[in-house]
């Protein structure tokens, strides 16, 4: 089975922040990072490779510098990462994005089973799992948060929904995203932190999988950003003083009010 | 590209300082972009030297705009029931659409359509698209998106919005790339730009830390995602008179690749949380699982329901359900009391829009007093259980 998982260097979103007295955003230290939700996807994968055979490709699209993040990403199961990388895929929406993943795939020979974590941490939009099935051609479920799969059966998993979770019986090609309580990601082992190191990453540019220019990049995304700006927050802020007591009981009256 | 005016830019590093990529520094005094850029276009709005600009934002193809037209809302029905997110978006839709003077419809997706359109007409609605199949009876995303496009294609309005819940933020997706459209997810706020009608969705990024204002200008429908209890419902008028209409779709295109088996609902408490009027949270604070037994005991005196931060979610001391803030549940209720929750911005996205909002403290800075109407600071454990006491003896007496 060929198994393939995408994954995003994401800024670590819990550092970025922007100071709302000067409006300017505060980055020091912010580290680059494996999208969290994606190395749960990488680890579902590894483990049905180990229980039903096959191979675990990660592919990220992203400046260079993102073939750190495919490195780790094979650290911890992978056998084969791919960049697809190029000036042009730069300004990107989930439209685009899924656009060129797609022709990504489709390069390097499609996959029976893809899988993505449900969201990326800096976006949140959760859009490029079901986009890129769309463009795949294949059915998907979002939110797994278990997937049982034996061989020669349709896969059965669980889908989180906001009243309880739907299960369903899938067969491959799929997609599914996967939520964090699907499993409990590994460390990098000693083994696979040589074989990431000695890893010689494919790159595909625009011109490498074929794509039409036109789709690509910000030229490909209906969607645009006017304008950003810091979130603001409305409290009147009254502090309740006193000592303990006093404090409990100002509370208590004004609780009681309203409860 | 990102296109810098080297003659305009004073090197002041406000694009350096507001890059969440890194990918913009001020070498020798002139601003500089390397291959990190995303074209997020956050510099550009920053620069206060007009330095900066982004080139090539004119789309390949433009849909001739003028045939899509009015205001769409999809339904959400399961189990039996309308989730609240959709009457809140025919509220924000009625607004939308009156502003613009178009028609507000909803799309109502469903194996047994009942009283729900004429419900929906009460709480807003002109019009309401019914297509009634046993394909609905389960969500799936093939046969939801497949009905969706099916029905944008022929009817084409202008704008299509959908709660950000499990099953928008999971079919909604497929129904935009199937239309090459753009997309907006989780959208807290919605405008309409004076000059050219067009949608402006403004929704939270990196956590909550950003927000960004996004528009769709040369495709259409213009699509978003919503979070519930964001915008607020119109009253129900059972007076109100609005066309339902019936239609139907392919049925090969009723067809699911997937099959749902089974439902297994959440237990009752769980389920609550986006709903409750009182709603008690607990954070890093509590230290263990065992101070999440004073967070429920509060909310049980309270007739509430018990939420948490990530913080404690991570620690294991509650479970995911529970949750709110950005990557859990969103929830306004009549009353917050935030205990041991410091108020990470990813914490405050998710309960902001609480009527009143109460926190309890060690930290006199924490940022979650920035957002409360009352705040104590001091220790939970010492304050909690007096104030559980003085309830249940001021209600006793």
């Amino acid at each position: 089975m060929k198994i393939i998982v995408c994954i995003k260097q994401v800024p670590d979103a819990k550092d970025v922040r922007l100071d709302p007295k000067t409006n300017t955003l505060a980055r020091e230290g912010v580290q680059s990072i494996i999208n969290p939700y994606d190395r749960h996807a990488l680890e579902e994968a590894v483990r049905i490779k180990e229980n039903m055979g096959g191979t675990v490709t990660v592919m990220t699209m992203g400046p260079p510098q993102a073939e750190e993040i495919l490195r780790e990403a094979v650290s911890c199961g992978a056998d084969e990462a791919v960049l697809v990388s190029d000036r042009a895929f730069a300004g990107a929406d989930t439209l685009a994005t899924t656009y060129t993943l797609s022709q990504a795939i489709k390069k390097i020979g499609g996959a029976d089973l893809i899988l993505c974590g449900k969201q990326a941490i800096d976006g949140d939009t959760a859009q490029v799992g079901p986009g890129l099935a769309v463009r795949m051609g294949m059915p998907y479920v979002t939110c797994v948060r278990k997937i049982s799969a034996a061989k020669d059966k349709p896969f059965i998993v669980e889908r989180l929904m906001d009243d309880g979770y739907d299960e369903i019986e899938i067969e491959l090609p799929a997609l599914f995203t996967v939520v964090k309580e699907i499993n409990e990601p590994r460390l990098p082992s000693l083994k696979g932190k040589m074989k990431a190191k000695k890893l010689s990453v494919t790159t595909l540019t625009a011109a490498d999988i074929n794509a039409d220019a036109s789709q690509l990049g910000l030229k490909g995304s209906p969607t645009w950003v006017v304008r950003v700006f810091a979130p603001q927050f409305k409290g009147q802020r009254t502090m309740i003083q006193g000592t303990v007591q006093e404090q409990v009981d100002q509370l208590a009256e004004k609780i009681l009010e309203w409860c | 590209m990102l296109l810098i005016d080297i003659n305009a830019c004073i090197g002041c590093g406000l694009c350096e300082a507001n890059c969440a990529f890194a990918a913009i520094r001020v070498v020798d005094g002139i601003a500089e972009v390397n291959e990190n850029c995303t074209l997020c276009g956050a510099c550009v709005d920053f620069c206060e030297a007009g330095a900066l600009q982004i080139e090539g934002r004119e789309e390949a193809v433009k849909d001739d705009l003028s045939q899509w037209t009015g205001i769409w809302v999809f339904t959400e029905y399961r189990h039996g029931r309308v989730a609240p997110v959709s009457y809140e978006l025919l509220g924000a839709g009625r607004k939308l659409a009156d502003r613009k003077g178009v028609l507000l419809s909803a799309v109502l997706l469903t194996d047994s359509a009942g009283e729900v359109p004429g419900e929906l007409i009460s709480y807003g609605a002109d019009q309401v698209y019914v297509v009634e199949d046993q394909g609905f009876a389960q969500f799936t995303d093939d046969v939801y998106g497949n009905a969706l496009e099916d029905l944008a294609r022929q009817y084409k309005p202008e704008v299509i919005l959908a709660g950000a819940t499990a099953i928008g933020r999971s079919f909604i997706p497929r129904v935009a790339t199937s239309l090459k459209t753009g997309l907006t997810a989780d959208c807290t706020q919605l405008d309409i730009q004076e000059e050219d009608g067009v949608l402006l969705q403004t929704r939270p990024a990196f956590g909550g830390n950003i927000m960004a204002t996004i528009a769709c200008t040369g495709r259409r429908p213009q699509m978003a995602t919503v979070r519930p209890l964001v915008m607020k419902a119109n009253a129900p008028d059972p007076g109100r008179q609005g066309k339902i209409m019936r239609c139907a779709i392919a049925p090969d295109r009723l067809l699911s690749r997937i099959k749902v088996r089974n439902f297994f609902p959440l237990a009752g408490d769980q389920v609550k949380l986006n709903e409750a009027d009182i709603v008690v949270a607990g954070g890093r604070g509590l230290e263990s699982e065992k101070g999440f037994l004073l967070i429920a005991e509060l909310a049980q005196e309270l007739g509430g329901a018990v939420a948490a931060s990530r913080a404690a979610v991570d620690s294991g001391w509650i479970a995911y359900p529970h949750q709110v803030g950005q990557t859990g549940k969103t929830v306004s209720p009549k009353v917050y009391i935030a205990c041991g929750i410091s108020g990470a911005i990813q914490h405050l996205v998710g309960m902001q829009s609480s009527d009143t909002i109460v926190a309890i403290n060690r930290d006199a800075n924490a940022p979650i007093f920035d957002v409360a109407a009352y705040g104590v600071v001091g220790d939970v454990f010492e304050i909690l259980p007096k104030l559980i006491d003085k309830i249940k003896e001021t209600r006793a007496s």
